[in-house]
């Protein structure tokens, strides 16, 4: 039974208990307590089922690393799943869940897999699952979807917040035991940045629990006196509860922070840091043995039930067999026995331990049974007793022993993990029984030397002067000071570790199959040996077979195990066998984190013009443009889309209408060569443009494909505006500095995106010169301001650029307005209007009435593979030019091909809309069996102008087949037969626009 | 994620803050060029495994194009330059023949048919 | 932290590009701004009369909005000949200020820049990211000033808002 003992728990307030819930029953913890220990304080040993068996499984460890105790934790939308409880702080109310359980974590009716386990073993799924093809469907994915995931999701939107953090630092210390702190010191006292991360709520690491002897003090004085030092350190910053993530290229590093109580600023806050250096002092993990019955609740790992006795003074069992391949687990034993719990036995299974530590617990008269194994743990859900046997044999027992808890080690594993997340190599240390951090392929940064350095544990370093000295190794070596005078520590000397994958050596395969290597997924040795058999010879592969470390914990106790049974299995040695690969993050990290503010309206920026208010409150449905939102169409009460973007056309049509197109971007280019300039970038020539002139101009890449359009206007001599589309304001300007700066970087240009500065209102329809005549100023007359021309001056009282312009192919004015003023001027429109009906337009009438007239839009006509010449542009494309961008391209074989599928307008013989995205049906079909085309539809729209469907699209030779009938089709439906037709439909003379 | 130096305006940039543009030190060829020419400038590029030469912008800064020399397998910078630059300094150019044991490139030179690039 | 986060008044601001290096430039911006030419990533004076680098080439002119098109004007009369290009730019960009001791904080939480004041001290003009948008960002006052675009200014004043509200993270001392 687990209980809290009277005394001790270096980490918990007595004085103030906490109350919580586990399964709805209710339990009483102390202030410091991890949900774990205060579990185990209130005799709750059993916390989950396995994920395949649903065997019973209690804690087994006592960090990070912990592979069972994983909890839902909190109720409704604070629910979170696969929580560990070994690293969960208690808190006041606190309520968890056990997981993979049904009805109840004591009665469980998947346990019924455990029975049938001889017939579940590694590839099951994928062998059983094939046949018939059929089933999969409908019969095998549902039951496996059932059964499958751990744990539940929260019931609604995350209500916390989280945030980041970017820090830039030279030395960054991941990790905060004995070595990180003796690297933070050397790296500090060089008086750069330096920035200690520490993943639990303490500093010192396991030295404060083992209490070496360091400086001549107590491991725990000494960690007191040396945080004093780095405190008083202002270049030195030090975080607790901060879990190093990952390191990634030039020294990007992720570091995960827990912070406060629910409700009370951000719950977790991710630091995006950049570091010239990294420290890993991140330690080991300390490695379970494989012997049958190795996964009952009450077998622990030794470090882990000496971590509950220390930090919070609970103890796992009254009478513990201790069963290890080295000395470090009888400080388990020493501990528990000076805590007055007995020892009934140390199991050891080298022939003869004689460390310091071995003395000193045969001094105090307990049992060492030395080249001994353990057979099998007694008990169902709980331990009762173990069988001993000989380490040598196959497993038969010798004696049974009465305990109701197992402290197991099978020697420790330096975490290599963030040494390894960017390359860092490893080389495997035979005495030591370890994959350690190889100096000769470091990690590189950005200068090409090693950007990461080991210390400590994590550099394979077990004892405490080596580590200490380590650590300050590393920590001068980061920040290129002098090497440190040495530090003395004093620990017990300590015995060779005898490497032990399999208890006993020779077990039978039935002992075997209840040796559990990962707990999380249900792996056992004779899963690895089989997947061995069945030729999965690559470590990666045997992985992936078996599931092997990738549970939620990714195999921090199981993995070399695991490898080096499937060494011994496949009969090479362990560093030919290599490692899995290790991936950041070391521990999960919950979506919100990653997200940070960037949620709800902050999730991405909304881009809004001057008018955005104006439209919202008067019925605007938006439609997304890039990052901008435009008005889609301005709904009346009563009124749905369809019936509003009819209205706005007509009221385009036959009297006037308003759009904000303030999106449209705006680029000066200004300077001696910028005509010149401009003559490359788009395809016509406007170095000729007389000032005051507008010119359409159309852009293509170096492919000869349509990218940009818009209207270039001449301001002065030697500067022109070059008007782009909403989408294409950053990326054109972009591309012209691109050009100006790499290619034609003497040519005198400076461009200038000024697409923010200015409001722009288009005013369309016959009416549309009385209104604007009816703010003053500008003569806006025929004569004065004819089509395709510009003034600057005084329009009412606002400083304006007019331009007559259409898109609509009406009577228009285009009116820019610095942005401060764009709203004042729409609304002196919307009044000057009102007596002709003036209407706000959204984007669907413009696309409707632009398609009537049989203009195309970037984006719907073109695709990034279609050239202007598609569209029937050549008109805009200068032939007497001998360069522009997109030129050559435009004259390889294919791209004069009169094969090519060209612009036309469609309409369909029943008057119907044509469907989006349809195609044009050839004849025949493909080698793959699909229908031949020979066009596709680029725009489709119901007309109000001609109360028809209208269309544009591409299509094989198309001009030269105006009248011919084609079927089109989108697969939805039957084919639909449409005329091909010229795609300008409405007033094809231009009398309109040059009203 | 890289930090590369502009060299406009000496800011260590993040990689979030930059963006790409490809393999530098490539020769236009417009109109009247050969069709192997022109197939060279628009669609080969060496793309190897060491010493790479490349345009970014430093685009959320100061707006200038530069070049960078990074081995791609490394992710060593060996150096940062303007982009107007027609070719890679010599410290730097002997720089990465000495760090880069000839896996690199020369930079401007035609690049490999595919044929010769497996 | 107790950082107020607030949108600033109207700025008058005008862009410049051309060579700054050229004698003429530099004595009409120091004649308009009153202070000298800012150097590489440094501003001089301050959002209400200054000028601040941009990039090589360019500098962004801080005026009482009111003086700013008779600095356009007067920009281009001296610099007749000059290759250059001047705008008028008071209505492209919206300035936001962050009062308080924990501004540099509020701004690291958001932008990729180093803000440690070894890198970010006074007179210093950083162009960078501000959560998902381009921002530009100096000390000023007993806080920080923060130009973006106008389209995105509710986005990034939002954003500031809401990492000013997530309170201190205590790392620069402040």
């Amino acid at each position: 039974m687990s209980t809290r003992l009277s005394r001790g728990g270096r980490l918990i307030d007595r004085s103030r208990p906490l109350r919580f819930t586990f399964d709805g029953h209710h339990y009483q913890g102390f202030a410091g307590d991890t949900l774990a220990s205060a579990l185990l304080a209130n005799g709750q040993v059993l916390v989950g089922r396995s994920f395949k068996y649903h065997r019973p499984r209690g804690l087994v460890a006592s960090g990070h690393e912990e592979p069972n105790g994983l909890v839902n934790l909190g109720t409704g939308a604070r629910m979170e799943p696969n929580q560990r409880a070994t690293v969960t702080p208690l808190r006041d109310g606190m309520t968890a869940l056990s997981q993979n359980r049904f009805p109840s974590l004591d009665f469980d009716v998947g346990a019924v897999n455990d029975a049938f386990g001889r017939f579940l073993p590694a590839g099951f799924y994928y062998k059983t699952f094939m046949w018939p093809r059929a089933f999969w469907k409908h019969v095998y994915e549902p039951v496996i979807r059932r059964s499958a995931g751990l744990g539940r999701v929260p019931e609604g939107r995350d209500p916390d917040s989280y945030e980041h953090f970017f820090a830039h630092v030279d030395v960054l210390v991941a990790g905060g035991g004995v070595a990180g702190l003796s690297a933070a010191l050397e790296a500090g006292r060089s008086g750069q940045r330096v920035l200690v991360l520490e993943q639990n709520p303490w500093w010192g690491g396991r030295a404060v629990i083992d209490e070496p002897e360091i400086d001549g003090v107590p491991a725990a004085q000494w960690v007191e006196r040396t945080m004093r030092e780095l405190g008083a350190m202002p270049n030195v910053r030090l975080h607790l509860n901060t879990q190093v993530s990952g390191i990634h290229d030039h020294g990007y590093v992720l570091a995960c922070e827990q912070l406060g109580e629910e409700g009370g600023g951000p719950r977790q806050r991710l630091w995006r840091i950049r570091a010239g250096r990294i420290v890993a002092a991140n330690g080991a993990i300390e490695r379970p043995l494989a012997f049958a019955g190795n996964d009952l609740p009450g077998v622990m790992l030794a470090s882990a039930m000496r971590d509950y006795l220390v930090n919070w003074g609970v103890s796992v069992g009254d009478r513990v067999v201790v069963v290890t391949n080295n000395d470090d687990a009888y400080r388990t034993a020493l501990a528990l026995h000076r805590a007055g719990l007995i020892v009934p036995v140390i199991v050891d299974a080298r022939t003869r331990p004689e460390g310091e530590l071995v003395r000193m617990a045969r001094d105090l008269g307990l049992r060492v049974e030395a080249g001994r194994g353990i057979a099998k743990v007694m008990g169902r859900r709980r331990v009762t007793g173990v069988k001993l046997c000989a380490l040598a044999g196959e497993g038969a027992p010798i004696e049974e022993i009465a305990c109701d808890a197992v402290a197991m080690s099978g020697g420790w594993t330096p975490s290599v993990h963030l040494w390894s997340h960017v390359g860092g190599g490893l080389s495997w240390d035979d005495a030591r029984a370890m994959f350690r951090p190889d100096p000769n392929r470091p990690p590189r940064g950005q200068d090409g030397q090693a950007m990461v350095l080991p210390a400590g544990a994590a550099e394979g370093e077990l004892r405490t002067a080596a580590v200490i000295a380590s650590g300050a190794r590393a920590g001068a070596a980061a920040s290129g000071s002098e090497a440190p005078s040495p530090v003395a520590a004093r620990d017990a000397e300590e015995g060779p570790i005898l490497p032990v994958w399999v208890m006993p050596q020779g077990a039978t395969p039935a002992l075997r199959r209840k040796m559990w290597l990962d707990y999380q997924n249900d792996v056992k040795v004779s899963d690895v040996e089989l997947a061995a058999r069945e030729g999965f010879q690559s470590v990666e592969h045997a992985k992936r077979y078996t599931t092997l470390g990738m549970a939620t914990d990714q195999g921090k106790l199981s993995n070399l195990n695991g490898l080096a049974v499937l060494s011994s299995a496949l009969h090479v040695p362990i560093p030919q066998v290599g490692t899995t690969t290790f991936r950041p993050p070391y521990t999960p990290i919950t979506m919100g984190t990653l997200a940070g503010v960037a949620k709800e309206a902050l999730f991405q920026p909304v881009r809004t013009t001057p008018i955005h208010d104006w439209h919202q409150r008067h019925g605007a449905t938006w439609e997304p443009v890039g990052l901008w939102r435009r008005p889609f169409a301005y709904l009346r009460p009563g009124e749905n889309v369809h019936a509003a973007v009819a209205r706005e056309v007509l009221a385009v049509r036959n009297g006037v209408g308003l759009l904000d197109a303030s999106t449209l971007g705006k680029i000066v280019v200004k300077g001696p060569d910028a005509g010149r300039f401009l003559d490359m970038m788009y395809t016509g020539v406007m170095s000729t443009l007389a000032v005051g002139k507008c010119r359409y101009g159309i852009m293509c890449s170096e492919n000869g494909f349509l990218i940009d359009d818009g209207v270039v206007i001449r301001l002065s001599e030697d500067a022109w505006l070059c008007h782009t589309t909403t989408g294409g304001a950053d990326r054109i300007h972009a591309h012209m500095e691109d050009w100006l700066q790499t290619e034609w970087h003497d040519w005198r240009v400076f461009t200038a995106n000024l697409t923010e500065q200015w409001a722009q209102v288009a005013v369309a329809g016959p009416r549309a010169r009385e209104v604007l005549a009816k703010l003053g100023g500008m003569d806006l007359s025929r004569e004065a301001l004819p089509f395709m021309t510009f003034r600057e001056g005084r329009l009412g009282p606002f400083d304006a650029r007019v331009h007559r312009i259409s898109f609509s192919g009406e009577l228009s004015f285009e009116v820019a307005v610095p942005a401060d003023q764009g709203l004042a001027l729409w609304e002196a429109l919307v009044e000057a209007g009102a007596e002709w009906g003036v209407t706000p337009y959204g984007t669907e009438a413009m696309h409707v009435l632009r398609a009537e007239k049989g203009y195309i839009m970037i984006g719907e006509e073109t695709d990034g593979t279609v050239i202007p010449q598609d569209l029937g542009l050549g008109w805009a494309i200068s032939r007497k030019k001998p360069d522009y961008l997109g030129k050559r391209a435009q004259e390889r074989t294919h791209m004069a091909s009169g094969q090519r599928w060209r612009l036309v307008g469609l309409e369909s013989l029943d008057r119907s809309v044509l469907p989006e995205g349809a195609y044009v049906l050839g004849q025949g079909t493909n080698a793959n069996g699909q229908r031949n085309t020979q066009g596709r539809v680029t725009s489709t729209y119901h007309s109000p102008t001609f109360d028809r469907g209208i269309a544009m699209a591409i299509v094989e030779r198309g001009p030269e087949r105006m009248g011919e009938t084609v079927q089109v089709s989108n697969r939805a439906g039957e084919p639909v037969a449409a005329r091909i037709v010229d795609p300008v439909l409405y007033d094809k003379a231009g009398e309109k626009l040059n009203g | 994620m890289l930090t590369l130096t502009c060299p406009h305006c000496g800011v260590q940039a993040d990689e979030t803050e930059l963006s790409p543009g490809g393999e530098a030190h490539l020769k236009r060829h417009g109109p009247g060029s050969s069709e192997e020419e022109f197939e060279g400038y628009l669609f080969q590029r060496q793309n190897p495994k060491g010493p790479h030469y490349e345009r970014w912008r430093h685009s959320y800064g100061c707006g200038r194009w530069f070049l960078a020399a990074r081995d791609t397998a490394t992710n060593r910078v060996f150096g940062t330059y303007p982009a107007s630059l027609a070719a890679p300094s010599d410290g730097l150019r002997s720089l990465i023949s000495t760090a880069g044991a000839g896996r690199g490139f020369e930079p401007g030179a035609p690049s490999p048919a595919p044929e010769a690039a497996q | 932290m107790a950082e107020v986060v607030t949108r600033m008044g109207p700025l008058g601001m005008v862009s410049l590009r051309g060579d700054l290096g050229e004698e003429r430039l530099r004595v009409t911006v120091s004649a308009l701004t009153g202070t000298a030419m800012p150097g590489r990533l440094r501003i001089e004076g301050t959002s209400g009369r200054g000028a601040a680098w941009m990039s090589p080439d360019e500098l962004l002119i801080f005026l009482p909005p009111e003086e700013a098109p008779a600095a356009v004007r007067r920009l281009s009369e001296e610099l007749e000949g000059l290759h250059h290009l001047v705008a008028d730019v008071s209505a492209m960009r919206v300035g936001l200020r962050l009062d308080g001791p924990g501004a540099r904080e509020v701004l690291a939480k958001l932008s990729p820049a180093d803000l440690h004041p070894d890198a970010f001290g006074p007179g210093v003009v950083r162009r960078s990211r501000l959560g998902q948008v381009a921002a530009a960002f100096w000390l000023e006052g007993d806080g920080a000033r923060v130009i973006c675009f106008r389209s995105m200014g509710d986005y990034a004043l939002a954003l500031l808002r809401q990492s000013a509200k997530d309170g201190a993270v205590g790392y620069f001392g402040a």
